[in-house]
């Protein structure tokens, strides 16, 4: 359980660090927080010529409100996110979703571009920033240029992210004062990686309909998936119980979950079901709506 | 460059010592600092027995590399008693209430619990069960340990105050 040799790179900007990447491309290996490479990497799982640490680059820690999104900075850690006002007040489904990652020790440590680049399809914050539409702004040597949440997932573990590039920033989308929210999720123990887990956000109208729905499921599939069309078919409908169910039979036939020794697929795809109805129970609540 | 130096304030004293860039930071504290209290369990971010302060705050040091501590504080277990080698109150706590069984895990559980007390000096049950959920006790031993911190709580509060 000792990493192999690797070189080891220590930027002090942004542009030494993606100099760094542009000369040694797929021999390099960027580390942030490292609480999810360094198991990686202590098991030989990954064996780079080169690790770049950027954990001292200035400039990349940063939460902003602009232009409707929080901004957030690659090496933003985790229990900043917990700490943030800016995150309680502009997106409170966030700092929800934030407490479910790992333990203290983990989220004192681990970084927002870290946990988006290392895409686990568990994992919380790839699922708020589905749930949400987020964005990722990549950097490399030539400029950079702003993903889709959607276009940057591919399937566990593996983004679009190339050789040459890394995250500077993850944003995400603004929620409205008026809207509901909520961030459920099953483990096996506090800490533990999520079952599955779920992202809703829900915005009423004048009459208790839907007017506005995001909704996301992690586990369920190789990538945070969207339930799109479990989110189009809840548009203007009046929010009651019987829609809670009809909502979350859906969502269990839109996934496609793997079994694994945690949980077989079949438990995962009924937990799609239950937490898509607690969530969008709790966001319905939190918007104003009845239910109950 | 395979090698590195690097200076780390440990437990108070600052060390400047050549590491190999691939060196843990768990291993770094224990075999070339020779501060064997800090223990190994799963060596993956599992287990956190080898928990320590990263500039006073808990962190796992077998996620960390020692290079990437470089200029930091580390603070281990040894760093716990005083000089006259009196107990610290949480580990005073854990000694009266039984909370240590083969005692393979305490050290992690201290550190844990010493950042955790300092953030929230008068936690509920719930609270302790959350802030050790990180660490894994295989003699079970969950039960003392959570009257433990209840009583170093009480302790620390009283030294406080």
């Amino acid at each position: 359980m000792k990493p192999a040799s690797f070189e080891y790179l220590r930027p002090a900007s942004l542009e030494e660090a993606l100099q760094y990447l542009a000369d040694l491309g797929e021999d390099a290996k960027i580390i942030a927080g490292g609480q999810s490479l360094i198991p990686v990497l202590n098991m030989r799982l990954s064996t780079p010529k080169y690790l770049i640490d950027i954990g001292r680059v200035e400039g990349l820690s940063y939460i902003r409100e602009e232009d409707g999104y929080l901004a957030i900075g690659a090496l933003t850690r985790h229990v900043e996110l917990e700490q943030s006002p800016l995150v309680a007040k502009h997106c409170p489904l966030l700092l929800e979703a934030v407490k479910w990652i790992g333990h203290a020790q983990i989220r004192q440590r681990g970084t927002v571009g870290g946990s988006i680049a290392h895409a686990d399809p568990s994992a919380e914050l790839p699922c708020v920033l589905a749930a949400l539409r987020g964005e990722i702004v990549i950097a490399h040597a030539d400029g950079e240029e702003t993903l889709a949440a959607e276009e940057f997932f591919l399937t566990y573990l593996l983004t679009s992210l190339q050789p040459d590039q890394m995250i500077k920033e993850v944003r995400f989308p603004v929620i409205s004062n008026a809207a509901g929210y909520a961030f459920t999720e099953v483990a096996r123990r506090h800490g533990d990686f999520a079952l599955v887990e779920v992202a809703a956000v829900v915005e009423l109208n004048e009459n208790q309909e839907i007017a506005l729905a995001r909704l996301a499921a992690g586990g369920a599939n190789p990538v945070p998936c969207v339930l799109e069309s479990v989110e189009d078919f809840l548009i203007g409908k009046a929010a009651d119980n019987s829609l809670l169910e009809e909502a979350g039979e859906m969502a269990s036939e839109s996934v496609d979950p793997d079994g694994d020794l945690h949980g077989s697929a079949s438990y995962r795809r009924s937990l799609v079901k239950t937490l898509t109805k607690r969530a969008l129970q709790t966001a319905i609540q939190r918007a104003g709506g009845i239910s109950r | 460059m395979k090698t590195m130096e690097i200076t780390v304030t440990v437990n108070g004293k600052k060390r400047t010592e050549t590491v190999e860039t691939r060196m843990l930071l768990s291993d770094f504290i224990r075999e070339q600092l020779r501060l064997t209290g800090t223990h190994l369990g799963c060596e993956h971010g599992v287990c956190g027995a080898c928990t320590v302060l990263v500039n006073g705050k808990a962190a796992r040091s077998c996620l960390m590399l020692a290079v990437q501590a470089d200029g930091f504080a580390i603070d281990t277990v040894e760093s716990l008693a005083r000089e006259d080698g009196s107990l610290h109150p949480l580990q005073q706590a854990f000694s009266d209430n039984h909370a240590l069984q083969c005692g393979f895990c305490t050290p992690g559980f201290m550190m844990t619990l010493v950042d955790f007390l300092q953030e929230n000096p008068n936690p509920s049950e719930g609270e302790i069960r959350e802030a050790i959920s990180g660490n894994l006790c295989r003699c079970t031993g969950y039960a003392n340990i959570v009257k433990a911190v209840e009583q170093a709580s009480q302790a620390l509060a009283k030294q406080g105050g």
